[in-house]
């Protein structure tokens, strides 16, 4: 099991750790005063990756290559040459490459390209097949003002196979690392657009989608009105209506071995986003979407108004502990998969994103 | 040659004092310090050269308009200082 995490917040980057009498605290912060947006630690060679957004000085990324006691400033994806007035606002999410390539890296940002490194973060360049997409041209703004990219998801089985999120634009799918893209979005719908597109793949709003690592042919997706689930490599998705609390949220969490047994957090909605009657809770489903179960033991029932981000929700490798954190500077802990949660500090700065290490 | 004064904030990436450079325009001072400093540019321009939304240039005592600091003359006299806009942060 994970006894660490890394937390990105508003205000610096928490190192947690879990002492060996079970209880989780902050050991050290990074970057104190700068907005953290992600994190990423390459399993091939254990560098960590951090995706800082300052607010005045625009998007950097560092690199640790010591597990996090230095970092090194590294030179940030650009749009530098590329034509229109697009300018790299966020790193909004990093992922490695395949076991099989080493020093691959891939970024998303915003406003909506891919990037892509070959040497560890060194250098990155945007992948134009994606950025030259023609249904580009409907891709639209959600949270942010411009599309985005927050999931990318490189196939266990095969890393020239990579799904991404995107929003607001859609579902989008390589077989050829990335030389051509084609929509995958099949089944999602929209309620947010007018009745004759609601079903175009390019403007639909997955919030996030995890792919299920040991049955890789399912993937979840919370989308921005519903939650689905594909189990056949992504050329269909099928919405699970009986999602209980509310069918609106952010994150989404799939068990790393069982593909059946995933985890979403509810919230009001797009209108109003904070946790139903003010209760933060958990849906979990463990039969593939067939029913679920709304955990609550633990999470505040009363007058809270945590909202959790896409990337701040997750699961470590054995599938038993899930960390979850909120904009109101919770974070959460639980150790039985969900059944019950404990409070690791409930006066973080707001939090964007976590990582197991 | 002008004198370039960037806020404290950017002693990580940039001079850590005052520096003198030729040009004649800020933008043209600004790249000689770019030069010198690999990281600084992307502080101050974006992936288009474009000043910053939140970064303030100051003229001998006179801020700029955002939208002609980079293009403004400048003489060997001049005095630049590169600030953190007091929004956007």
């Amino acid at each position: 099991m994970s006894d660490r995490l890394l937390v990105s917040t508003r205000k610096g980057l928490m190192d947690v750790r879990r002492g060996h009498g079970g209880d989780w605290r902050v050991e050290n912060v990074h970057f104190l005063g700068v907005p953290v947006v992600n994190t990423l630690r390459d399993p091939r060679n254990g560098f960590l990756f951090a995706s800082l957004d300052h607010g005045h000085y625009g998007a950097k990324l560092h690199r640790s290559t010591d597990d996090g006691q230095s970092w090194e400033e590294m030179t940030a994806p650009s749009y530098q040459g590329v034509a229109g007035d697009v300018a790299l606002q966020m790193i909004w999410t990093l992922a490695a490459g395949g076991g099989d390539q080493a020093g691959v890296l891939w970024a998303g940002t915003l406003p909506g390209g891919l990037f892509k490194s070959e040497d560890n973060g060194e250098s990155w360049s945007l992948n134009e097949p994606l950025w030259s997409v023609p249904e580009k041209a409907a891709w639209m703004g959600g949270g942010y003002d411009d599309p985005g990219i927050h999931s990318i998801c490189v196939d266990p089985r095969n890393s020239n196979r990579i799904l991404l999120g995107l929003s607001v634009a859609g579902v989008w799918l390589t077989e050829d690392g990335g030389q051509s893209w084609s929509l995958s979005a099949q089944g999602m719908w929209a309620e947010y657009v007018p009745p004759d597109i609601k079903h175009n793949g390019e403007i639909q709003d997955p919030h996030l989608i995890a792919q299920c690592l040991g049955a890789p042919d399912t993937y979840w997706c919370q989308h921005h009105n519903g939650v689905f689930v594909s189990n056949d490599n992504a050329k269909s998705w099928q919405e699970l209506k009986n999602a209980p609390i509310s069918r609106f949220g952010f994150p989404v969490a799939v068990h790393p071995q069982d593909p059946q047994r995933a985890w979403f957090v509810p919230a009001q909605g797009d209108d109003a986003r904070f946790p139903v009657d003010g209760k933060v809770v958990v849906n979990r489903t463990s039969d593939g979407g067939q029913s679920f179960e709304t955990l609550r033991a633990g999470l505040p029932q009363a007058h809270a108004y945590d909202l959790v981000y896409r990337h701040a929700f997750v699961v470590d490798a054995t599938g038993e502990r899930l960390a979850m954190g909120s904009t109101t500077g919770a974070l959460w802990v639980s150790e039985d998969g969900g059944d019950t949660w404990a409070t690791v500090n409930a006066h973080l700065p707001p939090i964007y994103a976590i990582e197991f290490l | 040659m002008a004198k370039l004064v960037f806020t404290s904030h950017l002693r990580a990436v940039g001079p850590t004092g005052d520096s003198h450079f030729e040009g004649s325009t800020v933008l043209e001072v600004l790249d000689k310090a770019f030069a010198e400093h690999d990281l600084l540019q992307s502080y101050i321009l974006d992936d288009q050269r474009r000043l910053r939304k939140h970064i303030s240039i100051f003229l001998d005592g006179v801020r700029l308009p955002a939208g002609q600091a980079l293009a403004s003359p400048v003489s060997n006299t001049s005095e630049i200082y590169v600030m953190q806009a007091l929004s956007g942060g």
